[in-house]
């Protein structure tokens, strides 16, 4: 062995010195609520919450049963439409735009905004039509651009690899994690802006949890993503940014890492930190 | 802020295992407080036994490291801690190192004074260094009340104090050198000195490590490696 071999290289401290500040910029904001009051009736669910989503980033709601939290994320693709007597008030600005404005077609906007639930809820079809449903109801029935979207997607959930060789099997023969990653991959298979989760691994096993979190952190690289939870140490993990919620209101919002670190609020730390509010 | 912040759990239990380590630091503490106590006096006045009682105890501190760590650890585990326990938890973890280390330099003074039995040159008693020991005392003594009180308010006296304590040493330091200067029979037992000085003075700066530690369990801030006055604007920005 030659000297010159032996020799060993200068460590590159260039990371080091580069200046990382940039890194910490407000992000662009995707979904932005503004004054938002909701009422189920003369019960006010939701009162004067303000808040800016960024794009590409997870966004977790947390807060005790009751507190709002799936009311305020069902708001985003107007899901609380559905529900008697309920009256909204303020504006929730997607890219910009009132969703709740009167020229907005509703359809149009939840293929924007899609969204999971806590049970996964597969049609009673095939693994396959599962996956190319979104496609079909616009009418594309193309088989090669169809395959294409399936495998795309599956892939996207991290469910390809298990399921590719039984595409036309029955999806309710699936296990309770996968079929939740298989309504993600219909959920992604038309190409949404924002992914809606609500609660959706508080019915799975612990590993299957932990697979959908990784999924969750893979999609955000496309997608922005609020999800509700119960579980905080599943808020801490997964999410950029995370809004605690209680009776209604919106208490504190911010950055994940400083929110399960250093609160500002005390009610959050009672919260997080599991005491007497 | 007061220590029923620790007792506000839903969880009974976890309430149990965070005053049960918070008082075992504080006995670890008051276990150092006095090592460095007796230590300095035996030191000062050769006092055989209190130095070997110092070197004994020493054990103790180290297996209450041992034993406050490994609690840490399981608690962090079990119960995903957040927020002020996560910090609280963490700040133990340290603060219990420079406990063991301040039990390590008393230890040193005591080991130093053994080794002065059958010595022929001592007449004088090591005085000197009285006043730094009890300006180090004091320190110490704060911060293990700042953190038993999770309480901010006096640790930037505290770390003040510690520019007094390296004044008092830089002059120790002066003194010992103007006497070996005189006379090159004083050097050996100004090296003791020199020696003893040093360690209380390392004692001071481990105190200090200690009030950074419970402004960070306290106020969420690292206060590590700031100067004097930035630490100060930090403590008492309100949030």
């Amino acid at each position: 062995m030659t000297t010159a071999q032996t020799k060993t290289h200068a460590i590159d401290i260039s990371a080091l010195n580069r200046d990382d500040r940039s890194l910490s910029e407000k992000p662009e904001t995707c979904i932005k609520v503004e004054n938002l009051n909701l009422f189920y009736g003369q019960k006010q669910a939701l009162h004067n919450v303000n808040m800016e989503m960024p794009r590409k980033k997870v966004t977790a709601y947390i807060g005790p049963s009751g507190c709002g939290k799936s009311t305020l994320l069902r708001c985003i693709n107007r899901m609380n439409d559905l529900v008697d007597g309920v009256s909204i008030r303020g504006k929730i600005l997607l890219d910009g735009e009132d969703i709740y404005d009167k020229s907005v077609n509703v359809a149009a906007l939840r293929r924007r905004v899609g969204m999971v639930f806590q049970k996964p809820n597969p049609f009673p079809k095939t693994i396959y039509e599962n996956v190319a449903y979104g496609l079909r109801i616009q009418g594309i029935n193309d088989r090669h651009i169809l395959d294409e979207v399936v495998e795309k997607s599956l892939r996207g959930a991290a469910l390809w690899d298990e399921v590719k060789n039984r595409l036309n099997d029955n999806a309710l023969g699936m296990s309770g994690g996968q079929q939740q990653r298989l309504v993600i991959a219909r959920a992604i298979a038309i190409e949404p802006e924002v992914i809606l989760l609500d609660e959706p691994a508080s019915a799975l096993d612990p590993i299957s949890t932990l697979k959908i979190e990784e999924l969750i952190n893979e999609l955000k690289e496309k997608y922005t993503i609020v999800i509700v939870t119960h579980n905080m140490q599943q808020a801490a993990r997964v999410s950029d940014y995370t809004a605690f919620m209680y009776m209604g209101e919106l208490i504190e919002f911010g950055e994940t890492s400083e929110l399960f670190t250093n609160p500002v609020k005390k009610q959050t730390e009672d919260y997080i930190t599991g005491r007497y509010g | 802020m007061d220590n029923s912040k620790i007792k506000q759990h839903i969880s009974r239990q976890f309430n149990e295992e965070m005053e049960d380590i918070r008082n075992k630091v504080l006995s670890m503490g008051g276990l150092v407080e006095q090592q460095v106590d007796l230590a300095t006096k035996a030191f000062m006045g050769y006092d055989m036994e209190n130095a070997e009682k110092v070197v004994q105890q020493d054990h103790q501190v180290n297996e209450m490291e041992k034993d406050i760590d490994h609690e840490c650890t399981e608690i962090m585990a079990k119960r995903q801690p957040a927020a002020f326990d996560l910090r609280m938890l963490i700040a133990t973890i340290k603060i219990i190192t420079d406990l063991e280390r301040i039990g390590d330099e008393a230890a040193r003074i005591a080991k130093m004074t053994m080794r002065l039995e059958g010595a022929d040159y001592y007449q004088d008693k090591y005085y000197e260094i009285e006043h730094l020991l009890n300006l180090v005392k004091d320190m110490l003594n704060g911060a293990l009340d700042a953190y038993a009180r999770n309480d901010v308010e006096e640790v930037i006296a505290i770390t003040e104090q510690d520019a007094k304590v390296d004044r008092e040493y830089t002059s120790i330091t002066r003194q010992l050198i103007t006497q070996m200067m005189e006379n090159p029979r004083n050097i050996t037992r100004a090296l003791d000195m020199l020696w003893a000085a040093r360690a209380l003075e390392r004692i001071g700066d481990h105190a200090c490590n200690v009030c950074e530690q419970v402004i960070y369990m306290v106020k969420g801030k690292d206060v590590r490696h700031m100067s004097r006055e930035e630490l100060e604007r930090t403590v008492n920005a309100v949030r």
